[in-house]
C-alpha cells in the first residue's frame, strides 16, 4: 500500500511538518480551548447569557449597522470599480491605490480621526448638526465607521471580473437598440454580481467583527450604540469568561456561516473568471 | 447616436464625481484630520508627544510584535504554500480552511481564545506559572495575537501564482535528481517573489495596526504592554486629544509608506507577468 512514488517532489514531510506544528500552536490549540472551555458549560446557561436584553440589543446594533455599511459599499464599491476600470481620469492611480488605505491604516487611528470629523466640532459634524443631524456617538456613526473599513472588499472583489468582462456582448446590446441602464442592468450586472456578493459577504463578516474603529465613534450606550464586541470585551475585563465565550459563540457561528455562504459563491465566481 | 455621446459622457464624469467625493470625504479627509490635529499646537508638542518615552516604548514593542508575525507567518506561508500546491493528501480542504479562520474571527474573539488558552483558568495556567511565563497581560500575549491576526496573509498571497504555476518545472527538476532547496530557489522563488513581497507587506500592515486582539491580551500597562495603537486609545480616552493624534500620524506615515511600497510591488509585478 505505498504511494511513496506518486511523489516526485521532494520536501513533503517537512513542509508538512511544519504547517501543521505552526497551525496546531497558533490557530488549533487555541480554538480547541474554546471548544473545552464550551463543554464544560451547561447550555442553559449559555442561553441565559445570550439572550440578557443588553447582549440581545447589542446583535441588533452590530448586524443591523455592518449591514447598513455593507450595503452602501456594495453599491459604492461596483461604482468605484466601474470607474476605475472603465474611465480614465487625472489621478486614477491614487485613487486606485486609496482604496486599500483601510487595510492599512490601523483601525483605531481610522476611529479617531473619524469621531474628531464628525463630532459636533468637526468639519463634517458640523454640516450635519445644522439640519439636526448627529453622526458621532450614534448608530450613524457606526456605519460611518463600518462603510470605511468595508470599502475595500467589495472593489476588489467586483475589479477583476470588470477587467475580464467581454465588451462584445455590450456593443452587440447597444447596437440592438438597448438602453445603456438596460445593458447595465441585462448584461453587465448578471456577470458581476457574485463578485458584488462575495463582497458584500466579506465586508459584512469584517464589519460584525470590527472593534478598533468603532468603539471610539460609537458612544458605546448600553442599548444603543453598544456593539457586541466590546460587550465581550467588558465581560472578559471583569473575568466572566463563561458569559464572554457563551456571546463569542453566537458570533463565531455567524462568522461560519457567512464564510461558508461566501466560499459556496466565490466557487463559481472562480468559474466565470477562468471563463468557464 | 449624437445624443447618446453626450448622455453617456454625462454618466462617466457624474461616476467619476461621485467616486472621488467618496474617496475624498471617508478616506483622504480622516487622513487630514489626523495630520491637522497633530500640529494643531505646534511643532513643539508634536515632537514631545512624539518622543514621549511611553510613546517610544509602544513604537518598539510595535515594531517587535510585527517582526515577529512577518517572519513567523513568511516560514508558515512559504510552507504551507508548498504543500497545498506541490502535493497532493486527503484533508486539503479542512486545512486551507483553518489556515482562514484567524482572518474570519473577529479581533476580540482572537484575544479571547488566546485569554482562555493562556490565562488562569487553563489548565495550562500552573504549568506555565511554574516556569514562570506570563502570556496574557504579557508581551508573548501580544507578540502571539498579533501572529494570529496576520498567520494566512502570506500563504494567502502565495497560493493562488503556485497553484496557477503547475508542479511540471519542479517535476522535472527532481526526476533530473535536484535537492528540495535547489528547487524552491531556482525554480519556485522566482515565481512567486513578488506575490511574496506583496504578502509581507500585507502582513506589515494589519500587524502594526492590530488593535481589537492585542487589546485583550494587552493588560494596558504603559511603558510595558502597550503598543502604538494601544497608545493612542490611552491617550485618546484621556482627553489629550493632540499627543493622541501626533502619535496616530507615526502610523499614518506607515500606512502611507506601506500603500505606495504596495503600489510599487504590484505594478512590477503585473509587467514581469
Amino acid at each position: 500500500m505505498k504511494k511513496v512514488n506518486k511523489r516526485v517532489i521532494p520536501g513533503f514531510g517537512l513542509s508538512m511538518g511544519v504547517t501543521l506544528s505552526l497551525l496546531s500552536i497558533i490557530v488549533i490549540i487555541p480554538l480547541a480551548s474554546l471548544v473545552v472551555f464550551t463543554s464544560q458549560m451547561s447550555l442553559s446557561d449559555i442561553l441565559k447569557t445570550i439572550t440578557r436584553d443588553r447582549v440581545v440589543a447589542s446583535f441588533e446594533v452590530s448586524f443591523l449597522t455592518a449591514f447598513i455599511a455593507s450595503a452602501i459599499n456594495a453599491v459604492m464599491g461596483v461604482v468605484l470599480a466601474w470607474v476605475l476600470v472603465r474611465y480614465d481620469f487625472p489621478f486614477k492611480r491614487i485613487v486606485d491605490g486609496m482604496i486599500e488605505l483601510p487595510f492599512a491604516l490601523p483601525t483605531a487611528v481610522a476611529g479617531i480621526a473619524l469621531t474628531s470629523l464628525t463630532s459636533d466640532q468637526g468639519i463634517i459634524g458640523k454640516f450635519f448638526a445644522k439640519f439636526g443631524i448627529k453622526i458621532a456617538y450614534t448608530r450613524i456613526g457606526i456605519v460611518v465607521a463600518l462603510v470605511f473599513i468595508g470599502i475595500p472588499f467589495v472593489v476588489r472583489s467586483v475589479q477583476p471580473v470588470l477587467e475580464k468582462l467581454d465588451g462584445s456582448f455590450e456593443e452587440a446590446a447597444g447596437v440592438m437598440g438597448a438602453s445603456r441602464a438596460r445593458i447595465f442592468r441585462k448584461v453587465i450586472f448578471p456577470e458581476i454580481r457574485p463578485a458584488v456578493f462575495t463582497g458584500f459577504g466579506l465586508a459584512l463578516g469584517r464589519c460584525i467583527g470590527e472593534y478598533g474603529s468603532v468603539v471610539f465613534i460609537a458612544g458605546n450606550m448600553p442599548f444603543k450604540t453598544e456593539i457586541t464586541p466590546l460587550i465581550i470585551m467588558s465581560e472578559l475585563q471583569e473575568y466572566d469568561y463563561a458569559s464572554a465565550t457563551a456571546i463569542a459563540l453566537v458570533m463565531l457561528l455567524f462568522a461560519f456561516l457567512l464564510l461558508f455562504a461566501v466560499n459556496l459563491i466565490q466557487s463559481r465566481n472562480a468559474k466565470i473568471l477562468k471563463g468557464g | 447616436m449624437h445624443e447618446n455621446k453626450i448622455g453617456s459622457r454625462f454618466v462617466k464624469w457624474l461616476l467619476i464625481c461621485v467616486s472621488i467625493l467618496f474617496i475624498f470625504l471617508m478616506l483622504v479627509l480622516p487622513l487630514i484630520t489626523v495630520i491637522s490635529e497633530a500640529f494643531r499646537s505646534g511643532w513643539e508638542t508634536y515632537k514631545q508627544a512624539v518622543t514621549d518615552e511611553y510613546t517610544i516604548k509602544a513604537a518598539l514593542l510595535t515594531v517587535e510584535a510585527t517582526l515577529f508575525a512577518v517572519i513567523i507567518n513568511t516560514i508558515f506561508g512559504v510552507f504551507a504554500a508548498w504543500t497545498i500546491t506541490k502535493f497532493h493528501f486527503k484533508g486539503k480542504k479542512l486545512l486551507t480552511t483553518l489556515i482562514d479562520i484567524p482572518v474570519t474571527v473577529s479581533p476580540i474573539i482572537a484575544g479571547l481564545i488566546y485569554v482562555l488558552t493562556f490565562g488562569r483558568q487553563s489548565f495550562l495556567y500552573p504549568y506555565l506559572k511554574e516556569l514562570d511565563i506570563d502570556i496574557v497581560f504579557a508581551i508573548p500575549g501580544i507578540v502571539l495575537a498579533t501572529i494570529f491576526v496576520t498567520f494566512p496573509f502570506i500563504s494567502r498571497e502565495l497560493i493562488p501564482v503556485l497553484e496557477a504555476q503547475g508542479t511540471d518545472e519542479e517535476e522535472a527538476a527532481a526526476l533530473m535528481g535536484a535537492r528540495g532547496t535547489t528547487i524552491f530557489r531556482r525554480i519556485t522563488f522566482p515565481h512567486i517573489k513578488w506575490a511574496f513581497l506583496y504578502g509581507i507587506v500585507l502582513c506589515t500592515a494589519r500587524a502594526m495596526g492590530e488593535f481589537g486582539a492585542v487589546s485583550v491580551l494587552s493588560g494596558h500597562l504603559r511603558g510595558k504592554t502597550n503598543t502604538l495603537p494601544l497608545h493612542v486609545e490611552i491617550l485618546f480616552n484621556e482627553f489629550k486629544y493632540v499627543p493622541a493624534f501626533a502619535v496616530s500620524s507615526i502610523l499614518v506615515m506607515m500606512a502611507i509608506i506601506i500603500l505606495v511600497i504596495r503600489s510599487v510591488v504590484e505594478y512590477i509585478g503585473k509587467k514581469e507577468t
